[in-house]
């Protein structure tokens, strides 16, 4: 079968308000970055003739975001499609227009900028219908929170687990350039952050962020023309669970577990919970690193506090979406993250010989939706 | 990031989107949410393949894939709460002050546990198994608000 890879990922710092910047011009200093690094052209023959972008209408207050970047993005007079899920969608869209022989080069962009509107949690109350969810006012954040209570019951995670997941991601955060910078927190200050919506506090929430990111993807064929350091891209998988939060089962992974069978089946992974160097998963909030970490079968159901205990040391090197990435793009940080590290790049935080790495991505309330991507080297 | 221009000529201007709609309920939406605002009833739909009653209700049961729109079933107005958020922030979008409650409630005779406010209690004092009685709107609502909130039996 022919292989994809990653040949060249840019973005620029997350931080907490990027007021003085449009995201258009977010977006032009990774796409710049990339030009830069592989030489790729807008040549109709050779160079890249399919755009993939992320975005979300509703942060951007407009119709069709992505027709606001297709300048930025060179996509005049070729194609461009955009992915209005979370931006690890936006990867496997493209690795499957290569792998179909439909494309042989395709740009990805994503960009969100959170602090544009007045309340992040009013946007959210969107994505309800206007009959039965919107009208009670639930939120991505309540909607968490209902998820939240019935897992920390089910694995018995205690506000210390909560803790030091909090102070994991700034830690890791700090040691990362590209991170939020964020304030470092004690144990005390987690298990005193004020209440949100029980049991998630402010600090167990992922703060308000601005970013964009871009990665160039490449059929085998042509990789050494841009990179001798490709990241291939070997397993995706996706999976939609049921939209009525009472219709799911909230803490039974149902959506991720089948996700990550598709990834694993792909990229032949037999036992995830040793096969990889590092790990990267979508946590906007505190409590769902060990969950997902159940979902995608590092660590047993339900024994998501103990998985915690044992130091989460390959996990979230970049200081995960806790530590500061907006909506739509948690799960291309992860793989951005995952890139970085496969290709030796990562600084301080680098995990030595990485090989093979795994990005999880989610998409909707409470994990309606997640995405699996497996990156080697 | 550092801004190679000066800060001081840059502009920021408010804007708002609010956008007038016309909503239609669906077919089975609307019978439910009229059923509920004029004659006080919530109703369920079952499927008889799986045995499984929703609310809210729906036109097809997404396990087994029958159409199950005419397969209504009347559920009482008391139920359990099975999982709740206590909201403490304020926002435009919320339908109450904080702190209220927002619960699961498993109606008697449903199987799925329906979104709603649960009041009339203390919030710090609210569990898991509450029992919990349906108090509708006293206007006509004509959305799930047609039940103002739950409160305690």
């Amino acid at each position: 079968m022919n292989r994809v890879a990653i040949c060249a990922v840019a973005q620029i710092k997350n931080e907490p308000d990027i007021w003085y910047q449009r995201f258009q011009g977010m977006v032009l200093e990774c796409f710049e970055s990339i030009v830069r690094q592989t030489g790729v052209t807008f040549d109709m023959e050779q160079g890249i003739r399919n755009v993939v972008t992320c975005s979300d209408d509703v942060f951007d207050a407009r119709t069709i975001s992505d027709n606001a970047v297709t300048d930025v993005v060179g996509a005049h007079f070729r194609g461009e499609e955009k992915v209005a899920q979370d931006g690890l969608n936006a990867l496997g869209y493209a690795a499957a227009a290569i792998l179909s022989g439909h494309d042989d080069l395709i740009l990805v962009m994503g960009h969100c900028k959170e602090s544009q509107s007045e309340s992040r949690l009013m946007n959210t109350n969107l994505a309800f219908d206007p009959f039965y969810c919107r009208p009670l006012g639930l939120d991505f954040l309540t909607a968490a929170a209902l998820q939240a209570r019935a897992y920390m019951r089910k694995a018995k995670l205690t506000e210390h687990h909560l803790a030091q997941v909090v102070m994991h991601a700034r830690a890791n955060g700090a040691r990362n350039p590209y991170a939020r910078d964020n304030p470092p927190v004690t144990e005390t200050d987690v298990l005193t952050s004020p209440l949100l919506a029980d049991p998630i506090r402010q600090l167990h929430a992922y703060p308000v962020t601005d970013w964009a990111a871009g990665m160039l993807l490449c059929c085998e064929e042509r990789v050494h023309e841009f990179t001798e350091k490709p990241v291939w891209l070997t397993g995706f998988g996706s999976c939609m669970d049921s939209y009525f939060l009472g219709d799911r089962d909230l803490t039974g992974n149902f959506a991720l577990k089948r996700a990550a069978r598709r990834a694993y089946s792909m990229a032949d992974i037999a036992d995830p919970s040793t096969a990889f160097d590092l790990v990267e998963l979508n946590d906007a909030y505190a409590y769902q690193l060990p969950l997902w970490a159940e979902g995608t079968g590092l660590t047993p159901e339900g024994s998501g506090g103990a998985w915690i205990e044992s130091g989460l040391d390959r996990v979230n090197r970049s200081g995960g979406m806790l530590n500061g990435n907006p909506i739509m793009l948690g799960g291309l940080a992860r793989a951005l993250e995952c890139a970085l590290q496969l290709r030796g790049e990562a600084g301080e935080r680098q995990v030595d010989g990485a090989r093979r790495a795994l990005a999880h991505g989610t998409t909707g309330a409470a994990g309606q939706h997640h995405a699996v991507l497996i990156l080697e080297r | 990031m550092h801004p190679n221009f000066d800060l001081s000529d840059c502009y920021t201007i408010q804007g708002k989107l609010a956008l007038p709609y016309t909503y239609f309920a669906g077919s089975v939406g609307s019978i439910f949410l009229t059923t509920l605002r004029d004659r006080r009833k919530i109703m369920g739909i079952k499927c008889h393949t799986c045995g499984k009653v929703f609310v809210p209700p729906r036109q097809t049961c997404e396990r087994c894939l029958e159409d199950i729109r005419d397969q209504w079933v009347e559920l009482g107005d008391t139920g359990t709460l099975e999982n709740f958020t206590v909201v403490r922030y304020a926002d435009r979008h919320l339908p109450r002050r904080p702190p209220f409650v927002l619960g699961l409630i498993r109606l008697d005779g449903a199987d799925t546990p329906l979104l709603h406010l649960v009041a009339g209690v203390v919030v710090d004092r609210v569990a898991e198994g509450l029992r919990v009685r349906a108090v509708f709107a006293a206007q006509p609502e004509n959305t799930i608000l047609g039940i103002d909130h739950f409160q305690p039996l």
